[in-house]
Parts: structure tokens; sequence; C-alpha cells
């Protein structure tokens, strides 16, 4: 029974090893390792999982013309499978028309105001959850690649900073949990490392797909803190601390999350 | 039009159990909820779903506000003859969706 037992767990750690981890020197931990048996079965099977339905939204979207210019994301873009390859992995980037990092959303957003001459989509809305996964899916399995820009830097640092930064009435700052307790339990839910590697994400409580900023501002309101508004500085520069400190983990977005 | 996830071999000898695995996009919506504005929001649910083999009922499945959004549902039949599963899915506010799949079965 012991062997078996043994047997067992080291058939789901190395299982789980072979779909997280690129180097078994790395300790960092997807929060899919953190789930169910049947909430990864669910994540797995492109059939269960209920993201594949806002990919499917995508991929419509990403034929259908929009906006007055009459051009569709395919019209520039080509098929989405190559040229969209890696790509999500490398987000949030610099902007050198805005002077400021952008995350994927509103990099949509702005190919669709500049380029198709269209409204943009408005955050968390289906439409551009839909394209975000389906850009995102391109990349499953592909190590997270931030990208090695100088200009992020300060960015960055701040994003750190937030990260360490005590806030709201319970005066927690997200390193206190993410950083100092993962594994442990909050209430009845494991505390993950925090690692965005599944995003957008399919989360059971949301019975929705949901953004990384849709999860932060989840966790602010957790600490009772006055969330920032979706699409500000603050979570852009969030996001992209926790890309850099999760660099390398694979995507494995769309993901499933309790 | 919602959306469909369904997952079916496309052929299986005769008398094999097969296994039928459909999502669909819904907001299940229970009629308890209050919206933004305080207001309940009016039930909107999937209330049936069925599937039949070549014309005969093979499975249906009544569905309550207790079910959640974007509904899955697996059941097994038994492959007897080459056909089309015609799985429907109805729902409040004349909601309907229906899909098609073809099952070839071999000796």
């Amino acid at each position: 029974m012991t062997r078996f037992l043994l047997g067992l767990l080291l058939s789901v750690a190395l299982g789980s090893a072979c779909a997280q981890n690129t180097s078994s020197q790395d300790k960092r931990r997807s929060g899919f390792e953190d789930m169910g048996a049947t909430t990864q079965a669910m994540q797995k099977d492109d059939a269960l999982n209920p993201g594949m339905l806002w990919v499917q939204d995508g991929e419509a979207l990403w034929k259908q013309p929009a906006g007055a210019s009459g051009k569709a994301c395919i019209s520039c873009h080509a098929a989405a499978q190559s040229s969209m390859r890696g790509v999500a992995a490398r987000y949030p980037a610099f902007d050198a028309s805005l002077g400021r990092p952008i995350t994927l959303g509103q990099r949509i957003n702005q190919c669709r105001q500049q380029h198709q001459q269209a409204a943009p989509l408005r955050p968390e809305s289906q439409d551009l959850l839909g394209l975000e996964s389906y850009v995102a899916l391109q990349s499953r399995g592909l190590p997270l690649a931030p990208p090695e820009d100088a200009r992020l830097e300060p960015y960055r640092q701040r994003g750190q900073q937030l990260f360490m930064q005590r806030m709201g009435q319970l005066n927690l700052s997200c390193a206190q949990c993410h950083d100092g307790l993962p594994g442990k339990r909050l209430a009845g839910n494991v505390i993950p490392e925090a690692h965005p590697t599944g995003y957008p994400v399919y989360r059971l409580e949301w019975q929705a797909m949901g953004s990384l900023q849709r999860r932060l501002r989840g966790c602010m309101s957790g600490i009772r803190a006055e969330p920032f508004a979706y699409g500000a500085q603050e979570l852009v520069e969030l996001e992209l601390y926790l890309a850099a400190r999760a660099k390398g983990m694979a995507m494995e977005a769309p993901g499933v999350r309790p | 039009m919602a959306r469909t996830l369904i997952n079916a071999p496309a052929s299986a000898r005769r008398g094999e159990v097969v296994e039928i695995r459909a999502t669909i996009g819904h907001p299940m919506e229970t009629g308890f909820r209050a919206g933004e504005d305080g207001k309940v929001l009016p039930r909107n649910i999937i209330q049936t779903f069925s599937c039949r083999y070549n014309g005969e009922l093979v499975f249906s499945a009544e569905l309550f506000s207790a079910v959640s959004a974007n509904p899955y549902i697996a059941f097994h039949t038994v492959a007897t003859d080459s056909g089309t599963l015609v799985l429907s899915w109805e729902g409040d506010n004349g909601f309907s969706q229906t899909e098609s799949l073809q099952l070839t079965v071999t000796a």
C-alpha cells in the first residue's frame, strides 16, 4: 500500500513537473499544481476546458472585419497560429508611442483603434477576453519571456514595490501571502505563489473567464483595499513584476482555476 | 447562437459504449441574484437537455437554478447504427440550441 501510494505520488509529481517546469532545479510552482485532480483534468482537456468557449469567440473575431478600415486581425497578422506564437508570453511590453508599458489587452485595443479604426473593447468584455485567450493560446507551453527592455525596468521596480507594499484595512502586502506563505491555507484555499502563467483564466468561482487584472483587483478587495481601476498604471506595473518573477515558467492559457 | 464544445468519437464498433461530452456557453442566471442596481435579475437558465440518436431519445436531463454557468454534461450511449446524434438545449426566453454530429458504426 505504501509503495503504491509512493508510486502514485511520484507519478503525480513527475506529471506536473513535466507540465510546468522546464528545469528540475526550478522550485517555483504554478497554481495548477495546487489544484484538485478534477480541476487539473478540466484544464488539460480542451474538450472540457470552458476557456475554449472564449477561444472560439476570439477565433471568430480574429477573422471578422471591424471598424471603418474594414480590416480584420487576420488581414494584417495572417494566421494567429504562427504570427501570434509567443506573443502573449512577452506581455506587458513597452510601447514606444505611448512611452509606457501596456498589457496584451491594451495592445489589442490599440490595434483596434489605430489600424482597424474601431472602438476599443471594454475591459473584461467577452470580446476582449476572447481575443486575449485566442492570442494567449498560441503561446501555450512556451516559457514566459518578459522582454529584456531597459525602458521597462523602472516600471518593473515600481511593480515590485507595490507587491511588497502593505495596503488596505487588513494592512497586508501581496508578498506576505504569496512570497511568505504559499502552500499554506487561507480559509479553505491553498495560497498559490502567484505566477501569472494561465491568464486569462476560467475561474470556477467567477463561472467565467477573467484577466489577470480582475484577479489582482479581487485580491485587493480581499485585503479591503480600494482596487486600482482596470488599465491603471499600477496594475500594469504589478503584471510586469509578476511576469519577471515567473520568467521561464510554461504558459498554460487558457487556464482553469478554482 | 450559443457557443458549444462537443467531444464524441466519430466512429465506433457496433455494441460499443461511447461517451459524449458537451459544454454550452450560457449564463445560467439563477433568478435569485440582485444586479448592480439592486433589482433581482430575471431567471435565465437552460431547462432541458436531450440527445436523440437517429430520432430515438437516448439521454435527457432537466437543469435548474443551482447548475452553474456554462453547463457541462457527459453521458454514454451504445453505438447501434451509423447515423446522427442531435443534441439540443432549451431554456428560458425561448433559448434553443441544436447541434448534430455523425457517428459511423462499423461491424
